[in-house]
């Protein structure tokens, strides 16, 4: 029977999606000979709401770009803005701004261990990375009083300063999230059951990622070192991290860099706790922008880019938001050619999939 | 309380920002493990009793949700997750969006929020059992069903026209 294709849809609700997004599969038998995807079931057009918003109120709309990466589009705006008003904020506001941004990281990170786990059929390792997870948002409600959306940002700092006392407290909290991160990474890693679901699925080269504009986790599982957080934005100029890479270039890769990355963000925080400067939550601010800026940052899932242009005027006149997942879905479709349908969903996550983030 | 049967829940993102979904899946995990009375999160419209919705439903998604909820068997209980899905939240102004869930479909508990806790969305869930229940009942006696979305749909054009 080769040779006759049949196109299976996939999405846009599937149990392994927390969020839509829809792909015709073309197969042929069991193979996928292509994947077509096709996005738009959460687009809110929330980039016009520049608009009608105050320039101040829409750090909330920004943070609201995507549940899970909140802080990091949050910020990206906030810093946009700063540097067109040609606010200087204080070191203790940048400090705490990065401690927040690797805490959203990691609490990211392990929620993808889950879905991952999910993915390939292990239940019982979902429940306990969510488990692990929880910690990371209880640390996350201390510091800012949301759990996943935390609109502690404003425009020359922060609406509420985080005491020291409570951040000393999350370094104790942070070696038991270690410990039992570790105590999970041998099932990701080491057991041979799912590293059949994962070594060589999806095999992407770090030619080929690069060409297709990869990024994140995705761009650095196949070798390529990449991270903006090089650039040294906020407090990342002052804090040691190396960029994690895998030569793999698989799922199995995608997984290694994501583990060790949950490593690496505990790190930062420790060492932003440790040298974190005594002073001002915020400065005032005064006036309204006039100019425009582009702020690249690393966001959990990779690269993000806000660009903000705006005239002296209550209303900023454009605003604009490059995210990693939209950046990702080319590469997707190139590494869903050949695979099993079986694997399919595997593949889709491995991408850290945030489809609000794509669409806004 | 003593709950008749254990509900399985069907969830499904209208255009949310994806905060209130995350949250819907952390009530399932377990801190808060709402899986211990044996309510499940199904992948499957067939197989499902409540159908949790978030966001504001945009153009694109509003056939989905209306497709989704008709397959769903009878008795079925919709419940709004957070203000987006209420009425439309913070994204009520933007150009894409219908507003809530119940531009769409019928809706029977609303669960604000933003994003909305799980400790909130378990609180709905035992409302909607109550609901669930009473449904049922009427089922058994008096041939009800739900509306489906056409016909919901018809009684919302109605009642802009009155």
């Amino acid at each position: 029977m080769a040779g006759k294709r049949s196109v299976i849809p996939f999405g846009p609700q599937h149990p392994v999606l927390p969020e839509p997004i829809h792909i015709d599969l073309v197969t042929e038998d069991e193979k996928v000979v292509e994947a077509i995807p096709s996005i738009g079931f959460i687009h809110r057009g929330l980039e016009s709401l520049v608009t009608k918003k105050d320039f101040n109120d829409m750090v909330y709309v920004a943070e609201r770009i995507c549940g899970i990466c909140s802080y990091g589009h949050g910020y990206g705006y906030v810093d946009a803005l700063e540097h067109i008003m040609s606010i200087e904020v204080p070191d203790r506001v940048q400090y705490i701004r990065t401690l927040l941004f690797e805490l959203s990281r990691l609490h990211s990170h392990i929620l993808w261990l889950g879905l991952m786990a999910d993915a390939f059929g292990f239940e019982s390792l979902f429940m306990e990375t969510w488990r692990i997870r929880e910690k990371v948002l209880d640390m996350l409600e201390n510091a800012t009083g949301g759990r996943v959306i935390f609109s502690i940002l404003k425009i020359g700092g922060l609406r509420r300063d985080v005491p020291d006392e409570v951040m000393k407290g999350f370094i104790p909290e942070l070696d038991r999230i270690a410990e039992e991160i570790k105590a999970c990474e041998g099932a990701f890693l080491l057991d041979p059951a799912v590293q059949s679901r994962l070594r060589g699925v999806g095999y992407i080269s770090g030619k080929d990622a690069e060409r297709l504009g990869c990024e994140g986790p995705f761009l650095r599982a196949s070798g390529v070192e990449w991270d903006n957080r090089t650039r040294g934005y906020a407090a990342y100029g002052e804090v040691d991290f190396e960029v994690i890479t895998s030569k793999e270039g698989d799922s199995y890769g995608r997984c290694e860099v994501r583990i060790k990355e949950i490593y690496q963000s505990i790190s930062i925080i420790k060492q932003c706790i440790e040298k974190m400067p005594a002073g001002n939550h915020s400065v005032p601010v005064k006036g309204f922008p006039n100019g425009e800026h582009m702020t690249v940052i690393e966001q959990p899932r990779g690269g993000a880019c806000y660009y903000v242009h705006s005239s002296g005027k209550k209303f900023i006149e454009r605003m604009r938001v490059r995210t990693p997942t939209f950046a990702n879905i080319p590469a997707l479709a190139e590494t869903l050619k050949g695979c099993d349908v079986a694997d399919v969903p595997i593949l889709v996550v491995t991408i850290d999939p945030c489809i609000s983030c794509t669409e806004r | 309380m003593r709950i008749s049967k254990s509900p399985w829940l069907l969830h499904y993102d209208g255009s949310s920002c994806n905060g209130c979904d995350i949250e819907v899946l952390a009530a399932t995990t377990p801190r808060f493990d709402v899986e211990r009375f044996g309510i499940i999160n199904t992948g499957n419209p067939r197989h499902a009793d409540i159908f949790l919705c978030t966001g504001g439903v945009n153009s694109q998604n509003q056939d989905v949700v209306r497709q989704i909820y008709d397959q769903m068997p009878d008795p079925k209980v919709v419940l709004a997750c957070g203000i987006c899905a209420c009425d439309g939240g913070i994204f009520k102004e933007c150009y894409n969006i219908l507003g809530g869930t119940d531009t769409v479909i019928p809706v029977d508990v609303y669960v604000p929020g933003c994003a909305v806790r799980p400790e909130a969305l378990i609180d709905g869930v035992v409302k909607a059992l109550k609901i669930l229940d009473e449904k049922a009942d009427k089922m058994k006696h008096g041939g009800y069903r739900s509306l489906t979305s056409a016909e919901y749909a018809e009684k919302l054009k109605e009642g802009e026209n009155a």
